[in-house]
């Protein structure tokens, strides 16, 4: 099995998908010759043509918009916006369009399609090319969200966002791009959304997290487990629709939850987790529901490692939720 | 400024050579029109009486949606706008389909989620509009590129007002549009407002037609109210577009005689005497005096007409009064192609509290989990 | 209107026949010294870059005629909403250079306190810079609407809204020309149509014969000026901006140029940019063609040059110098001006970032590299 980085995993997994499925079309801005400008489709209009790989005006409203018409007329198209900072001109298109389409036509039309996007900060992106936001496209019935934070899971899950009949939003941690790397099967397979994935098993304490988050989560863990704090790692991979059961199982294991994410907090994604706990678990509870979010301000630029949760910040939570 | 163009003029006389139309079928579009009307007509009287909560008329515009839409036949698309459901019911929509979603009752095909006068008609290739102006264009755009693609000659027509091209889709749409050369025709029905804002403060171009220009694709300019006209001009911009030259932009000028909808008093903000002037421009009254002219149509022709379409709406009225009530289930279904665990607890949370409060219905029951 | 001839007044050998310029000598040195800035500043950011001690820098080469001719027909009290590769607007208004490298740095002394990436810069003061914010276009409605409250206001002032031949596809340029026309808003667009966006040639972002003619969906006039020729690209602007200023409303200006270099120091332009096309557009450069206007009219001379590159060097390389000696910025700047007053929640977090860092140092830095 190829080792791969996780963004050598997204490339791989579309390759795998056109090969098999010529219904399939990846399209956005600089995708075709420059290969997307993390290289996330290098290789693609080579292989598949221009046909299949292509350029489009700058335009995320023109490119989601006509995505949809695509998948309505038969084609699977995988879209690309180049930065989830840059996805809200065609925000109205996947919120009110593509999200709604099968509701409103009473399942006569439908959208199935990928908007793949790189999103989160670390690479000294500034205010517009580091945002996260989840939590805009979570709270949109229709709409599937998924995060990878692996390249086994970057490609089993792009895959199954490609076959799902709904459309998926699949945001790609831009931080892990190449700092993550891991073992790939060479063939097509698919993870099954709507499934967390248990990362390490723990008594004391539960955190969730996706995404970039999830190596700093792990690093964190590790610093506990030397202190003597034994903690699950849950990497959430589909925000939307949650595995909600898994959550729930997850938090009763240790009764002390910490949730993390590297977007804003007020009315981030923790918020949902930790009113999920609050509704349905509070008396396995042994301690308050603790997160560890980006500050509700914009994203800086020059301080951003002050910005993102860091292993210290993880830490600090772990040890305060442990011993409340 | 391109002169539109006209073939009839307000008097039904000819003023340049008329397109190769059998009488009859010129006689089904003159019916297709007046069932717009009259159709148009009745919803306003049920709406008025409470019966269902909006419409949204096409009166004044039957020439420019029925002459355009007349030309795709049934491989094609018609992506619509907020008026164009009488072309829906020329390609197959079957009134009842149609009432029902006046009524948004259990058989309407959208499962009444959408407001009223959002039609839809799969099997003619019709989707509905979404209500968000303009987001239709750009999805023409991706099925026309899908058809490009596949090589089949089917056309997408593409239908907006003339607000709409102020809107995000149209620029992005037609853009799109010409770099790829889809086969589309884009319909611009210049009814001459958005609401309240008359189309000649929408932008200062000098005609719509001219916006075509920034997309490197042609334009012309129609007499909306000359059903001929609409033909003939969409008629050559789909042939040019199954050619596999690319699209077109077909700006039709007429004009809303009513309000923007039934909620909407246009007394504020428009002229009697405007209105009046186009009221002697009226659409069906010109197809009317021309085949009257030509001995297709008999005096009287049109009466009997009138009165076979009330009869018929008449009917289908009392019957979808008559629908069941919407299964509460449709809440969650559809949302996604399965309906997804939290949906389904959403939804049994709810049902508990119907069925305690003893309104519940067989139909309701609770998914399994 | 006329959108399809050129507009070209500087030959290639740098003779203007039938033009008089109204510019006085000093000020064509200082548009020349401009550009020559700019190409100083190109090459110290891209050094800096290299070297890792910035993160990320926007070449200006090949298009250093279009700003400095477009910022030459503004006031000092116009408003400037520049795109990100409009170095020699800023330049030619006289904004420190180390104003720009703290932005560069991102350091404490960047106006925009070190929340932007490079080339972000805002001012207010020699001119006003409008704020440059990363996605494309958004910034047209904004200047048209800062134009229409000139106009409201009866202030004689108009502005120059700058942006690139992808910038046309944008929403923003669509609602901010259609709202510009119906208002006669005093507003110049100037369209830099460098041939690219990014990787996308010009001739895929759109069907239409340039770019010019889009103004016709507007109703406003729109000129084709030759991009590379900054007496053409004055004139141009300064028509436009006599219009807007006359109340006769918005004019779009297409500028003909080439990106010399990547779309930004972490493109690879080599990818998918034709050789023969640099070639071709290397033998138009823009800062040659001026350097023979000068040449031609007796001012530009050898020991001109000599000085004037010593004296932008000079310059430049002092800038970065205490740019990149300057600190960074505080904590609190991660809270601040997210709004007028600091509210509660925000206070907190940033009471509970002090208190984190005292109690477990400092985050780790990343190592600062951009990808695109
Ligand atoms: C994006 C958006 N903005 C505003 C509205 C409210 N609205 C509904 S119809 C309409 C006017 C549309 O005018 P036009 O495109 O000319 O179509 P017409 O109603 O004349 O057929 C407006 C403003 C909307 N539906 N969508
Ligand atoms: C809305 C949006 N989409 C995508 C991007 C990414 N992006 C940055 S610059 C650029 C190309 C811009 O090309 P052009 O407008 O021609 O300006 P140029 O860089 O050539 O000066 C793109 C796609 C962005 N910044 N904003
Ligand atoms: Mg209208
Ligand atoms: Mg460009």
């Amino acid at each position: 099995m190829p080792t791969l980085t996780l963004l050598q995993a997204v490339n791989d997994g579309l390759k795998s998908v056109m090969r098999t499925d010529p219904d399939v079309l990846v399209f956005g801005e600089d995708v075709g010759l420059k290969g997307g400008v993390f290289l996330a489709t290098e290789g693609l209009t080579n292989e598949f043509g221009k046909e299949r790989c292509f350029d489009t005006p700058l335009s995320e409203d023109g490119i989601i918009g006509t995505a949809i018409g695509m998948a309505m007329n038969g084609l699977r198209p995988v879209a690309e916006i180049q930065f989830q900072d840059f996805i809200f001109p065609a925000f109205d298109q996947i919120v009110s369009e593509a999200a709604k389409l099968r509701y409103r036509s009473g399942g006569q039309y439908t959208a199935p399609m990928v908007i793949r996007t790189p999103y989160g900060g670390g690479i000294r992106g500034g205010l517009y090319h580091s945002q996260s936001g989840e939590a805009y496209f979570a709270h949109t019935a229709g709409l599937k969200v998924v995060i990878p934070s692996t390249p086994h899971d970057a490609k089993g899950l792009l895959i199954a966002s490609i076959q799902d009949p709904d459309p998926v939003l699949f945001m790609e941690p831009k931080a892990l791009y190449r700092s993550v790397k891991g073992e790939v099967p060479e063939d097509v397979y698919t993870v099954d959304l709507s499934t967390l994935r248990r990362v390490r098993e723990g008594k004391d304490v539960t955190i969730f997290c996706y995404g970039a988050m999830v190596p700093v989560v792990e690093k964190a863990a590790t610093q506990a487990a030397a202190k003597g704090i034994e903690c699950t790692v849950v990497d959430l991979r589909t925000l939307l629709p949650l595995d909600e059961d898994g959550v729930l199982e997850a938090a009763k294991s240790t009764g002390r939850v910490v949730v993390v994410h590297e977007a804003p907090r007020f009315c981030g994604y923790g918020a949902e987790i930790s009113a999920l706990i609050a509704e349905r678990c509070i008396e396995y509870m042994e301690a308050p529901v603790k997160r560890v979010t980006g500050f509700d301000t914009p994203f800086p630029n020059t301080l951003e490692h002050h910005y993102l949760p860091d292993d210290r910040r993880v830490l600090d939570a772990i040890e305060q939720t442990f011993e409340f | 400024m391109t002169a539109s163009l006209q073939i009839l003029a307000q008097d039904g006389k000819p003023v340049r050579s008329v397109p190769e139309l059998a009488p009859e079928r010129m006689v089904e579009l003159f019916e297709h029109m007046l069932h717009v009307r009259c159709v148009d007509q009745r919803m306003l009287k049920l709406q008025r009486a409470g019966r269902i909560g909006f419409v949204g008329t096409a009166k004044g515009l039957e020439a420019s949606i029925i002459g355009s839409a007349a030309v795709l036949d049934h491989r094609d698309w018609l992506w619509s706008g907020l008026r164009e459901g009488g072309a829906a019911v020329m390609r197959g929509l079957p009134l009842a389909e149609y009432v029902a979603q006046m009524y948004c009752n259990s058989n309407d095909t959208a499962k009444g989620r959408q407001m009223c006068n959002h039609f839809q008609h799969k099997g003619s290739n019709y989707p509905s509009w979404s209500s968000v102006i303009g987001t239709q264009i750009p999805h023409g755009v991706g099925a026309a590129f899908a058809t490009k693609r596949r090589g089949e000659d089917a056309v997408h027509g593409i239908y907006f007002g003339d607000g709409a091209t102020s809107s995000n889709g149209f620029h992005s749409g037609m853009n799109f549009a010409a770099v790829w050369k889809v086969p589309a025709v884009f319909v611009c029905v210049d009814n001459g407002w958005a609401i309240s804002v008359s189309s000649s403060a929408q932008t200062c171009a000098e005609s719509y037609a001219d916006k075509a220009v920034a997309y490197g694709m042609p334009g012309v300019s129609v007499d909306g109210n000359d059903v001929l006209a609409c033909y003939e001009a969409t008629r050559s911009a789909a042939e040019r577009a199954r050619a596999g030259d690319g699209p077109t932009l077909v700006v039709l000028k007429t004009y809303r005689m009513l309000g923007h909808s039934s909620s909407d008093d246009p007394t504020r903000y428009r002229d009697d005497e405007e209105v009046e002037s186009w009221a002697k421009r009226d659409p069906i009254l010109r197809l009317e005096r021309y085949l009257t002219d030509r001995g297709v149509l008999q005096k009287g022709a049109r009466e009997a007409t009138e009165k076979r379409l009330y009869a018929e709406i008449d009917a289908v009225v009392h019957e979808q009064e008559a629908a069941p009530r919407m299964a509460l289930r449709t809440l969650v279904e559809d949302v996604y192609a399965e309906t997804p665990r939290h949906l389904r607890e959403q939804y049994n949370a709810f049902h508990a509290v119907v069925e305690r409060r003893g309104e519940a219905e067989p139909g309701d029951g609770a998914f399994p989990l | 209107m006329d959108t399809t001839e050129l507009l070209k007044v500087i030959e290639p050998d740098g003779a203007t026949p039938g033009f008089d310029t109204d510019l006085s000598d000093a000020e064509l040195v200082h548009c020349y010294r401009t550009m020559l800035a700019v190409r100083a500043f190109d090459d110290v950011c891209m050094k800096l870059q290299r070297a890792g001690r910035i993160g990320f820098s926007i070449p200006n080469k090949g298009i250093e005629a279009t700003q400095v001719g477009a910022a030459s027909a503004i006031d000092k009290t116009d408003f400037l909403f520049p795109s990100y590769r409009d170095f020699g607007m800023a330049l030619y208004h006289r904004v420190p250079p180390v104003e720009m490298m703290h932005n560069m740095f991102g350091n404490e002394l960047d106006s925009a306190h070190g929340r932007q990436m490079p080339v972000h810069f805002s001012f207010v003061d020699p001119i006003r810079l409008y704020s440059i914010s990363s996605p494309i276009g958004t910034h047209i409605p904004h200047a048209v609407g800062a134009a229409h409250a000139f106009r409201l206001k009866g202030e004689d002032r108009v502005c120059l809204v700058s942006f690139g031949d992808g910038g046309t596809s944008s929403l923003g340029f669509h609602s901010g020309l259609n709202f510009a026309g119906v208002w006669k808003a005093p507003v110049v667009f100037l369209c830099q149509n460098n041939g690219w966006a990014i990787s996308c040639p010009s001739e895929e972002q759109t069907a239409s014969e340039g770019y010019a003619i889009k103004a016709k969906a507007y109703g406003m006039p729109g000129i084709v000026v030759d991009g590379n020729d900054l007496l053409a690209v004055r004139q141009a602007t300064s028509d436009a901006v006599a219009r807007a200023r006359r109340g006769e409303g918005p004019t779009l200006i297409e500028a003909r140029t080439f990106r010399m270099g990547g779309h930004s120091t972490s493109d690879d332009p080599t990818r998918y940019v034709p050789a023969e096309l640099l070639e071709e557009w290397g033998r138009k450069d823009p800062v040659t063609r001026f350097q023979r206007y000068l040449e031609k009219e007796g001012i530009w001379t050898a020991k001109l040059e000599e000085q004037l590159t010593a004296e932008v060097s000079a310059e430049i390389n002092a800038a970065a110098k205490v740019a990149e000696g300057t600190g960074q910025p505080g904590l609190e700047t991660i809270f601040s001006d997210v709004y007028a007053d600091l509210p509660t929640h925000l206070r907190k977090q940033g009471e509970f970032l002090f208190d984190l860092t005292a109690r477990r140092g400092d985050a780790a830095a990343g190592d600062g590299a951009f990808p695109l």
